[in-house]
């Protein structure tokens, strides 16, 4: 861990939840039992107003900001906008994220235990989806005493939980942040992710999703999956920028090992991912993000389908996202308007595509910090620091 | 607030929806919102004027006025607002149209051409001119289509539109009188309010 500073959270713990309640699917089977790993950051205020969910996405967990010990090299996924001072300010909120169902990182999911076998779940975990996450995050509000969140965050597949979550529990949420989402996937998204699916589901060490009853991991089906994602977050300027044509050595080989640092890298990130994400969660979370399309039992009218949802929306887009283009987030403004629903649209110029949601920009920070500030003040939320100086 | 924001704002019918075209920080939709109950939106492209909104908790969307106004339905609002852009967008004739489909009425204020000032910044000393509204050198400056209270009522007149009211804002206070008789001469400011005959 790095020299602690005035914004970062710090130390963090993660904790579990148990629940015992049945949760039933969309797909149409019921979990039984589940557990649910989370963190907070920051104080829960006296009439519990201050609460901040944060949806993860594609390959997140519940480990959005801080360490969890002195030897992390890296913060939470979502450091740049979580702490002290930062974005989704802990002086003032109360931050909840969790890792979602069918996850790899402590919730329950594939790599579980299946209660009514004694069995490792494995490719027999139920498919779940954004409105099964969203109902179980709603239960783990329940638990913490959370009657209604100040705001639901998240980016990417988190935005569409957010809108969900709108739509869903539209007396549970205040107010709704969805930063470079869609409000459905293009045949193009779901072509990629088949791309990914198809890679794992055809490494002979899958074993049709039993691999770790082989003692394998599908290793080399996860790093392709992982590769071809990965070109997809970022731009194509971003990519130009930081690899262009460069070598690894003075000279081309004429072979088809690493010549190029664009392939060093996706042979990097690919390797990395293979060994520590599950390749059944992978295959789940693909499958939730290709399933969400709230405008579906409306005849694809998404203005219809926004008809519950009461709260003011922040939409956020980079200009240079080609996995959910401005265009699509546009879709889901337009949509709002139609419907009537309190919404502001700002477009980031970012050169980093799709991954531009997770870093630090002014503007971006500026638009957020401001929308949270609003927030807060809407609650009568001070920050903690303020209160201080009072005393 | 800017003088010709007030005097719109004395315009605002209460609970009214409202569409504000290159809204800026959103003064005028938070005073409208606060005072009398206005909903609705604001256009705009400047960085600070979108998360100034944002702060303020006006409902801002990022969208440039020369792409239209596709995304609203006809009649989506009661009032549209623009103040101070009509002469710097590439078709201020059919952004007019555009206005006059989503609502019956609209509010559009534009620097006035023809004001002494400018015409003696052109006529007399042969240079183009910079004025309080138009701060901008030849070269630089945003704003590509200027136009007279004279030229905007004809253009009305050519649209079948009807001009409710025709106001003056100045931002000295010299002239007041004199620019209420002769609005084309002594206008800083054209406001006008103007609704379609349907």
């Amino acid at each position: 861990m790095p020299e602690p500073t005035r914004d970062s959270v710090g130390l963090v713990t993660p904790q579990m939840a148990h629940f015992d309640d049945p949760l039933p699917l969309v797909c149409g089977k019921t979990l039984t039992t589940y557990d649910l790993v989370y963190e907070t950051y920051g104080t829960l205020n006296e009439d519990r107003s201050n609460a901040v969910l944060i949806c993860h996405a594609l390959s997140g967990h519940h480990h959005a900001a801080g360490y969890h010990d002195d030897s992390d090299r890296k913060p939470g996924w979502w450091d740049a906008h979580i702490g002290p001072g930062k974005s989704i300010d802990t002086d003032r909120f109360f931050v909840i994220s969790l890792n979602n169902l069918g996850g790899c990182h402590g919730s329950t999911g594939p790599s579980s235990i299946n209660p009514e076998t004694g069995q490792r779940w494995g490719p027999d975990f139920p498919m779940v989806t954004v409105c099964d996450w969203v109902d179980s995050q709603a239960r783990l509000a329940d638990r913490l005493g959370i009657t209604r969140f100040a705001a639901v965050v998240g980016g990417s597949l988190g935005g569409m939980q957010v809108l969900q979550w709108s739509l869903a529990y539209p007396e549970r949420i205040a107010n709704a942040v969805v930063i470079a989402a869609t409000p459905k996937l293009s045949a193009q998204n779901i072509a990629f992710n088949e791309v990914a699916r198809q890679a794992i589901r055809s490494d002979p060490d899958f074993h049709d999703g039993h691999y770790a009853d082989h003692d394998t991991l599908p290793r080399r089906g996860l790093k392709l999956a992982r590769m071809v994602g990965h070109i997809t977050y970022l731009s194509e300027d971003a990519m130009g920028s930081k690899f262009g044509r460069d070598l690894r050595s003075d000279d081309l080989n004429f072979g088809f090992d690493v010549e190029f640092q664009v392939e060093s890298y996706l042979r990097y990130q690919g390797d990395a991912f293979s060994t520590s994400f599950d390749a059944n969660t992978y295959l789940l979370m693909t499958k939730a993000l290709d399933y969400f399309d709230p405008a579906a039992p409306h005849q694809g009218e998404l203005a219809k389908a926004l008809a519950p949802a009461q709260c003011p929306f922040l939409v956020v887009s980079f200009t240079t996202d080609w996995r959910f283009p401005p265009s699509r987030s546009k879709e889901l403004v337009n949509a709002l308007i139609r419907a009537g629903k309190s919404v502001s649209f700002a477009n980031i110029d970012s050169p980093h595509g799709h991954d531009a949601f997770l870093m630090p920009e002014p503007r971006y920070q500026a638009v957020f910090a401001g929308f949270m500030q609003r927030v807060a003040n809407d609650l009568g939320l001070t920050s903690r620091q303020e209160n201080d100086h009072a005393l | 607030m800017r003088s010709d924001l007030t005097l719109i704002h004395g315009w605002v019918p209460e609970g009214a929806h409202v569409l504000d075209l290159a809204c800026g920080d959103g003064t005028l939709l938070h005073a409208l919102a606060r005072d009398k109950g206005v909903s609705g939106y604001g256009l705009e492209i400047d960085p600070d004027g979108i998360t100034s909104c944002v702060e303020k908790g006006v409902n801002v969307i990022e969208q440039n006025l020369d792409d239209g106004l596709a995304n609203f339905e006809d009649d989506a609002c009661d009032l549209v607002i623009m103040t101070q852009a009509l002469q710097a967008l590439r078709r201020p004739d059919l952004m007019l149209d555009e206005m006059m489909r989503v609502a019956r009425e609209c509010i559009i204020t534009f620097p006035n051409f023809a004001y002494w000032r400018h015409r003696v910044h052109l006529g007399l000393r042969g240079y183009m001119p910079v004025s309080k509204s138009l701060p901008h050198a030849w070269y630089d400056t945003p704003n590509i289509h200027l136009s007279t209270f004279n030229d905007f009522e004809a253009l009305c007149r050519d649209k079948g539109l009807t001009i409710i009211d025709r106001a003056v804002g100045i931002k000295d206070h010299e002239g007041r009188r004199l620019s209420r008789l002769w609005p084309n001469l002594f206008g800083e400011i054209a406001i006008f309010r103007v609704t379609r005959n349907d």
